[in-house]
């Protein structure tokens, strides 16, 4: 019985926590305008959350599009079919690996650092000061980072396909010998608007996720130093699984 | 900290360098220049049978794409399919007594249209007409042929056993 009561506790509080989670982005929805207002706010935060993870999202697309060349090289040249390989990794990384990868790395490299921000803000009062001054967290704080996150990664995603494209390039046409007009044409052959368009919309969603989550995490946290932590902890926990389940979901809608 | 003025213009080079990034994405991995290329001259040609010939095939001589093709269209009255081709102005001197075969590239490639030079000394110009044709090549016909011929020969070599 007691069990019983305990899972029955676990669901309603899970449960509870999707509803907050909901209200939490219709209150922030509400306070968009006050962002919107205010451009220079997001600009700051398209900066904390694009330009900051530059550096690791292109020695990851890099390294990325470069295993996705030696692996297709290895399974082509099996098949004597080596010509394909410019389109099967321009094809891998446009439509799952860029908009996944990227969505995993943002979560690591700037969705903890909006939690733990947001939440130390929690922790030390600032935003309880700032409601005290008329001013609104929710637009002053948190909507020019889910705005800045969500901005961010459809580029940081194209960043990282480009950059991926490149790695490939370089280790098929430069290293294992793929002739160069093959690898370019093939691609332009079999990549079109259509797989494009795709990535897109996964890395919108994959930004507009994972930014959500950073924030109500941190909007929610407990006002501790371990709650910060614990609240961190979460946002690439619960970010991770998210993407993984929404890839999934929206490829087999865009199929 | 940074001082804002820097952090706007590192998110302006951030924005700038993503919208590079989905040119060449789009530009690079994608044929869609080819799609909007409307420059040159067109030919048609009458198949009896294009089986498989998509518009925006490739249309080669020696190999070579020299255009596209534009419209795949029906005659209802010589009951034919009618190809328009959109040939690059800088072709402009191919034979007008050439022929033009719909091949397929690899045993179950792609199809796409052949030119074969002529011996004229008029040239192809905007709005002719390609008169020797060959049509595509369907294998289940072939095989059809082939075990129909295949029946014969051994109905033909019975009696004389």
């Amino acid at each position: 019985m007691g069990r019983l009561a305990q899972i029955g506790r676990r669901l309603a509080q899970a449960i509870r926590k999707l509803g907050s989670v909901v209200l939490f982005l219709l209150t922030m929805l509400q306070a968009m305008p006050y962002a919107l207002r205010r451009p220079r706010l997001v600009t700051v935060q398209i900066h904390n959350a694009g330009v900051l993870s530059l550096v690791i999202i292109m020695t990851s697309g890099f390294f990325v599009g470069m295993v996705v060349g030696l692996q297709g090289y290895d399974a082509f040249s099996r098949l004597r079919q080596e010509d394909l390989l410019g389109a099967a990794a321009a094809l891998s990384l446009i439509k799952e690996l860029g908009p996944v990868v990227t969505a995993l790395l943002f979560a690591g490299r700037a969705g903890t650092a909006l939690t733990a921000e947001i939440g130390l803000m929690k922790a030390t009062d600032q935003l309880s000061a700032m409601e005290v001054m008329a001013i609104d967290p929710m637009g002053r704080i948190v909507a020019p980072r889910f705005l800045g996150g969500l901005i961010a990664v459809p580029f940081l995603t194209a960043i990282f396909n480009s950059v991926g494209i490149l790695g490939a390039y370089f280790v098929g046409v430069q290293l294992m010998g793929v002739d160069n007009g093959a690898f370019w044409s093939q691609m332009q052959e079999y990549v079109d608007s259509g797989d494009i368009r795709e990535g897109i919309i996964k890395s919108l969603a994959f930004g507009g996720a994972a930014s959500l989550v950073a924030v109500f995490e941190g909007y929610t946290a407990d006002r501790t130093a371990e709650g910060v932590g614990l609240a961190t902890t979460r946002t690439v926990v619960v970010t991770s699984v998210l993407v993984l389940i929404l890839d999934y979901m929206i490829t087999s809608f865009l199929l | 900290m940074e001082s804002t003025p820097a952090r706007e213009l590192g998110a302006g080079m951030f924005i700038l360098l993503g919208f590079a990034s989905l040119f060449f994405l789009a530009t690079q991995t994608t044929n869609v220049e080819s799609y909007v290329n409307d420059k040159g001259y067109t030919v048609t040609a009458r198949f009896e049978d294009v089986a498989g010939l998509k518009e925006r095939a490739p249309v080669t001589m020696a190999g070579v794409t020299i255009g596209r093709v534009e419209r795949i269209s029906f005659d209802p009255k010589a009951l034919n399919a009618v190809v328009s081709m959109r040939i690059s102005p800088e072709f402009d001197e191919i034979p007008d007594d050439s022929d033009a075969a719909i091949l397929t590239a690899g045993l179950l490639g792609s199809k796409y249209v052949g030119i074969g030079p002529g011996g004229s000394e008029t040239y192809l110009k905007n709005n002719s007409q390609i008169q020797l044709t060959q049509s595509a090549i369907v294998l289940e016909n072939i095989i059809g042929k082939l075990l129909f011929k295949l029946g014969m020969e051994n109905d033909s070599s019975k009696p004389a056993e």
